[in-house]
């Protein structure tokens, strides 16, 4: 009996130090945690149209670049955004968008209750992202359609972003 | 100016009722740009040149933390020469006041992509017509009455589409400026409003409103009313709005229609 605690417990803790071992170069620790492309928070777009008009991986690591780039610029996100770790987040971000829009990769950051607990974002803060991210699919020639395609897969995150 | 904190078009543009909604039908929405984190406020005004009259309104409406909204509308409807034709003076021009409070109840237009629930409100609509002696005489039974409705409105962003439909319990002729009630028929009726707007852009949509009314008064008919219509978020707080509509008959001149313009400026 005590024997199988243990092994649960040493199991469970391999889970868990398998998250810190993917971060890359220049990233800050994070406190232990489970990882699963369930963390991504919605179910991907099972349709190549919709990955094809993100100009695949490519195209989406452009956008959220720009997107993160315009975030902190803008004087109402950019203090919001400072305090954290710019690089994990760009990411993360990068792996939460190729999963989610169907481009075959993994999710290995957390989920959207956990990552977003201590930045207080309200509903603004969460509109102004879409904004832009709107912009950074714009110029990325992504079509209004597609954009919405994408958006209201991220739009039911506002429940777990959004700090009440 | 400072984000207000809503998507744009998210707010809706306002109705000739004041309320937030399309151009001819109310939507569950709620006014102005601020979230449930703040007060916003919005004010409007809408012309329509109609075939034999002139339509035009104006309103301010406030909206409390995307919870309830409060808004004041003001309608001129000009008879202009058509006035002497009808027995009245030239320019004779009915009026009203409308007061009207929405609350929603349930459910998230924009945010919960994920379910089909629209987001619901139920409101009313206090309307106070001048001339109270020539409504009477046109037979109608008061110059004041309450509209109440319910709406449910849906932003599918998945197909860039917006949807609305409301069920209005109301007694209004012709909204309201000729009265409430009539001697043909004083009851109640369950009428229907249908809206679907297409996101072009995440600044212009373009749509169709659909409008069901009463039949009151004996001495004109009242049909249904429908538009077509554009609307675009020129900046964050100023959005233009312009369209064709068509009424039908009003007080005896049939097939009024015509392009109408609004500007609404919302905070």
């Amino acid at each position: 009996m005590r024997l199988a605690l243990w092994a649960a417990l040493a199991a469970w803790l391999l889970v868990l130090d398998d998250a810190p071992a993917r971060a890359q170069e220049g990233e800050e620790p994070v406190a232990p945690y489970v990882q699963s492309d369930a963390n991504a928070g919605a179910t991907p777009i099972d349709d190549p149209a919709v990955l094809a008009a993100f100009n695949g991986r490519d195209g989406i690591n452009r956008i959220v670049d720009r997107t993160v780039d315009l975030s902190l610029e803008d004087p109402q996100l950019g203090p919001i955004f400072q305090p954290f770790d710019m690089v994990r987040l760009r990411r993360t971000l990068k792996e939460q968008f190729c999963y989610l829009l169907g481009g075959g990769c993994t999710y290995t950051g957390r989920d959207m209750s956990a990552s977003h607990a201590d930045m207080g974002v309200q509903t603004r803060d969460f509109n102004l992202l879409v904004q832009h991210l709107r912009t950074a699919m714009r110029e990325e020639g992504v079509s209004n359609r597609m954009q919405n395609r994408f958006l209201a897969v991220l739009a039911p995150m506002h429940r777990d972003v959004v700090q009440r | 100016m400072v984000f207000g904190g809503k998507l744009p078009l998210t707010r809706g543009v306002t109705s000739i009722e004041g309320s937030t909604g399309g151009g001819l039908s109310t939507w569950a929405l709620v006014a102005g740009n601020e979230t449930e984190d703040g007060v916003g406020a919005s004010a409007f005004v809408t012309r329509v040149p109609l075939s034999d009259y002139d339509f035009s309104a104006y309103g301010v409406a406030i909206g409390f933390f995307d919870r309830v909204e409060l808004s004041l509308a003001h309608q001129e409807f000009d008879t202009g020469a058509t006035g002497a034709a009808l027995g009245l003076a030239e320019g004779f021009t009915f009026e009203q006041d409308i007061v009207g409070l929405k609350l929603r109840v349930l459910g998230d237009a924009v945010y919960a992509q994920d379910s089909w629930l629209p987001q619901v409100a139920v409101g009313v609509q206090y309307k106070h017509a001048e001339h109270d002696w020539l409504l009477a005489a046109l037979g109608a039974e008061d110059d004041e009455g309450f509209d109440v409705y319910v709406s449910a409105t849906k932003v599918v962003l998945d197909q860039s589409l917006i949807l609305n439909a409301t069920v209005r319990g109301t007694r209004a002729n012709q909204f309201g400026l000729l009265g409430h009630g009539g001697d043909q028929d004083d009851e109640y009726h369950a009428e229907i409003e249908l809206s679907a707007a297409y996101m072009v852009t995440d600044r212009l949509i373009v749509g169709a409103e659909y409008r069901t009314r009463p039949d009151n008064l004996g001495f004109a008919e009242e049909e249904r009313g429908y538009d077509v219509f554009a609307a675009y978020a020129l900046t964050e707080n100023l959005t233009l709005v312009g369209g064709y509509v068509d009424l039908g008959s009003i007080a005896t001149f049939d097939d009024q229609d015509g392009a109408y313009l609004s500007l609404q400026i919302g905070f």
